[in-house]
């Protein structure tokens, strides 16, 4: 299936780009960072430490071991640091 | 008036609270927070850049928001937060609650404090006279969260 996936804050600078599309049979979210981290230099160094990494499928928050089947746009983050 | 708002202008905390409060019939009590652009880390600090994510920032402002009255009963209850390159001493975001009784308007600001820190797609960056660097998220922001 076809995702698009979406990079914020120091995920996208690493990565060098704020959003790609990919062809992917990966899983869940899990998968696709796995999948992702093999793309580039950059997009290994934006996935090296998960637990400093949030998802958000369709634009609402899930864990690690969501299933991305039927979405439309992931995205990936460091945590949030508004307020 | 606007009660979820995600805007990169500048805003007046004191002009927005009073419209606020001229709204919220049959309150008891009106709390309101405003942050302000600060030093975190640095402390040359020349500017502070919001990036956050069009569309699911407004969807998780109005998701909080509901939860906080629903959960406190409010009568009302306002977030803003701004998003772009802001300057120190710039308001940077503000939510106010209105309640009948003070207990639940405090409880529901801290609250919409407490989910906005951590559920709202927003990060911070810091710009200084010797370069620039993301603010990373504090643990007690998410531990905050256990206590509600």
């Amino acid at each position: 299936m076809k995702i698009e996936i979406r990079y914020f804050a120091w995920v996208r600078e690493r990565v060098g780009a704020a959003s790609e599309t990919l062809e992917t049979e990966a899983a869940t979210i899990a998968d696709l960072i796995a999948e992702l981290s093999a793309l580039s230099e950059g997009h290994r160094h934006a996935f090296s430490d998960p637990e400093a990494i949030r998802a958000a499928l369709d634009q609402t928050l899930v864990d690690m071991d969501a299933p991305i089947a039927g979405a439309h746009e992931v995205a990936f983050f460091p945590p949030m640091t508004g307020g | 008036m606007q009660r979820v708002t995600v805007q990169h202008g500048p805003f007046d905390p004191g002009a927005i609270l009073s419209a606020f409060t001229g709204l919220a019939d049959g309150a008891g009590a009106v709390v309101s927070f405003s942050g302000i652009t600060r030093d975190l880390a640095a402390h040359d600090l020349v500017a502070m850049e919001i990036e956050h994510y069009p569309g699911m920032t407004e969807a998780a402002l109005e998701d909080i928001r509901s939860r906080a009255i629903a959960r406190f009963d409010l009568i009302d209850a306002l977030v803003l937060h701004r998003y772009g390159r802001l300057a120190p001493g710039d308001p940077i975001m503000m939510v106010a609650t209105a309640a009948r009784h003070r207990a639940a308007a405090f409880k529901g600001a801290e609250f919409l404090m407490d989910y906005l820190k951590s559920r709202a797609p927003f990060w911070k960056k810091e710009i200084t006279a010797t370069g620039a660097a993301w603010v990373a998220a504090k643990d007690d922001d998410e531990a905050a969260l256990t206590r509600w």
